[in-house]
């Protein structure tokens, strides 16, 4: 798996697929070839999850309205406390 | 011994089950009103009854003089309140809070309808249910952009897991327009190709107040999503269409961010353990090599190539002999197959029959086999065939078969 297939990956897949590494490598039934290659794709798949975790906060936006398939948006901040109905 | 209750202990016991039960705490009955009596104090004190049991109620002051009609025995009615206990008579029953005729015009019975409907669609079967992701990159939340709910789920996915992107997709959720406002962003949402999930709701109201969620036309749009759906309308105590089409309810818009995003926390500590048992797996396959380098050093063929060399030329002897044995077996069953198959050949063969005494009598002039008397005339020649030989025959006469 090279790097933009991984960061195309989601994080549930990505997490599924070092499960299952982890399982091959604990039973112990492949090849030491075989092994030494799913240890090291296991190493990056966590490495790319623990990246996914350490993201920047992340944008809260309001969509104004969507042309040609495009989100426009701007930025949101909900009013404070007052209006408890809705 | 057993510990003894005084009654005051047990009805109090009894009352902490009832009132800690989520389905008691908050549910509408319907019934008929019976034993109705408005106590000076303004409270009102009846009784609901169908064909089969009865339930003692009681609608306070503060409660029942929002009615808009005048509660009578007979009238079929539906009550929303809890269950409790009143201890001093050791007797439960519902407070009201809330009280409708049910009869034509109820939304409870157009509630009803709907959801029989849909429901015989299959819109509500689990195996329309689409799973939620594990960790949505960005959520779609389809709500007021001024209400309460847009707040609780910005604060709590913010809390949970900082990272996370929203975007609020604005829709009017209360009054003649919500539904189909509601249905056109779940639409919206649908259109756009960055989002992982849909939080659809608003916070609580009046039964009126949330309808739009109980409307065809949003389940509809529920049911029609690309992408997985959770729904969070009202309180706990609200179960509208919208959560029974949606792939997840949430008890309320809180409860909706709690399940959309997971805790950050839990998944790095997920993540720590999985890394670690990678690691020993990996010293395990290092350790492996190591011994296998070992094996490797230890072996014959590097030790004593030539004792080695004999162990293998011995083994493709006994290879050789084992082949031939199995040849040699196997000849043998076809063998005995055949022999078996050759017998029930015999045993199906004329001749056999002719064995056992049977003989074929054919027309000498044409060789066709006679089988009835009327095929031969008196003075024609017959060829009868026995196992050993045939005779040649003149007809003398004919007899009748012994049949007839």
């Amino acid at each position: 798996m090279n790097k933009a297939e991984m960061r195309e990956k989601s994080f549930e897949e990505a997490i599924a697929r070092l499960e299952q590494i982890i399982e091959f490598l604990e039973k112990g039934e492949l090849s030491l070839e075989e092994n030494l290659n799913l240890f090291e794709e296991g190493i990056a798949l966590a490495r790319h999850c623990r990246g996914r975790l350490d993201e920047a906060q992340g944008k809260v936006e309001i969509l104004l309205g969507v042309e040609e398939g495009k989100a426009q948006t701007e930025p949101f901040q909900p009013e404070e406390e007052e209006n408890t109905g809705e | 011994m057993a510990k003894i209750y005084t009654v005051s202990e047990l009805t109090g016991y009894i009352k902490t089950l009832i009132e800690r039960d989520t389905v008691l705490a908050g549910l509408w009955v319907k019934g008929e009103i019976s034993n109705f009596t408005r106590h000076s104090s303004g409270h009102m004190y009846f009784t609901l009854k169908d064909e089969q049991a009865r339930l003692r109620c009681v609608m306070f002051r503060t409660e029942n003089r929002l009615l808009q009609f005048q509660p009578a025995d007979g009238m079929a009615v539906l009550v929303a309140g809890r269950v409790a206990v009143y201890t001093k008579s050791g007797e439960y029953q519902l407070y009201a809070e809330q009280m409708e005729v049910a009869g034509i015009g109820s939304l409870y019975l157009a509630f009803e309808e709907l959801k029989k409907r849909l429901a015989k669609e299959g819109l509500f079967d689990q195996a329309r249910k689409k799973p939620l992701p594990v960790l949505a990159k960005k959520i779609g939340v389809i709500t007021s952009p001024t209400g309460a709910a847009v707040r609780d789920i910005i604060r709590i996915t913010r809390r949970r897991f900082p990272s996370v992107d929203l975007l609020i997709i604005p829709a009017q959720v209360q009054g003649e327009q919500a539904a189909q406002s509601i249905s056109a962003a779940l639409h919206r949402a649908n259109t756009l190709a960055d989002l992982d999930l849909l939080i659809v709701g608003r916070g609580g109201g009046s039964i009126e107040e949330l309808w739009a969620f109980n409307e065809e036309i949003v389940a509809r749009a529920i049911a029609a999503s690309r992408l997985p759906v959770i729904s969070a309308v009202g309180h706990e105590t609200d179960f509208t269409i919208a959560d029974m089409v949606a792939d997840l309810r949430a008890p309320t818009p809180s409860g909706a961010a709690e399940l959309a995003v997971p805790e950050l926390q839990e998944l790095r500590r997920r993540l720590l353990l999985m890394t670690e048992r990678l690691n020993i797996a990996g010293l395990r396959i290092l350790e492996r090599k190591r011994n296998r380098w070992a094996e490797m050093a230890n072996h014959p063929a590097l030790l004593k190539p030539q004792r080695w060399l004999d162990i293998k030329r011995q083994r493709v002897d006994e290879a050789e002999e084992r082949l031939a044995r199995s040849i040699r077996n196997q000849l043998e069953k076809a063998r005995a197959v055949l022999q078996k198959e050759l017998a029930t050949l015999d045993a199906l063969s004329p001749l056999a029959t002719l064995q056992r005494g049977y003989s074929i009598c054919r027309r000498e002039e044409d060789g066709r086999v006679v089988r009835e008397a009327g095929q031969v005339d008196p003075g024609e020649e017959v060829r009868v065939i026995l196992s050993r030989g045939e005779l040649i025959c003149t007809v003398n006469r004919k007899g009748e078969a012994l049949d007839e």
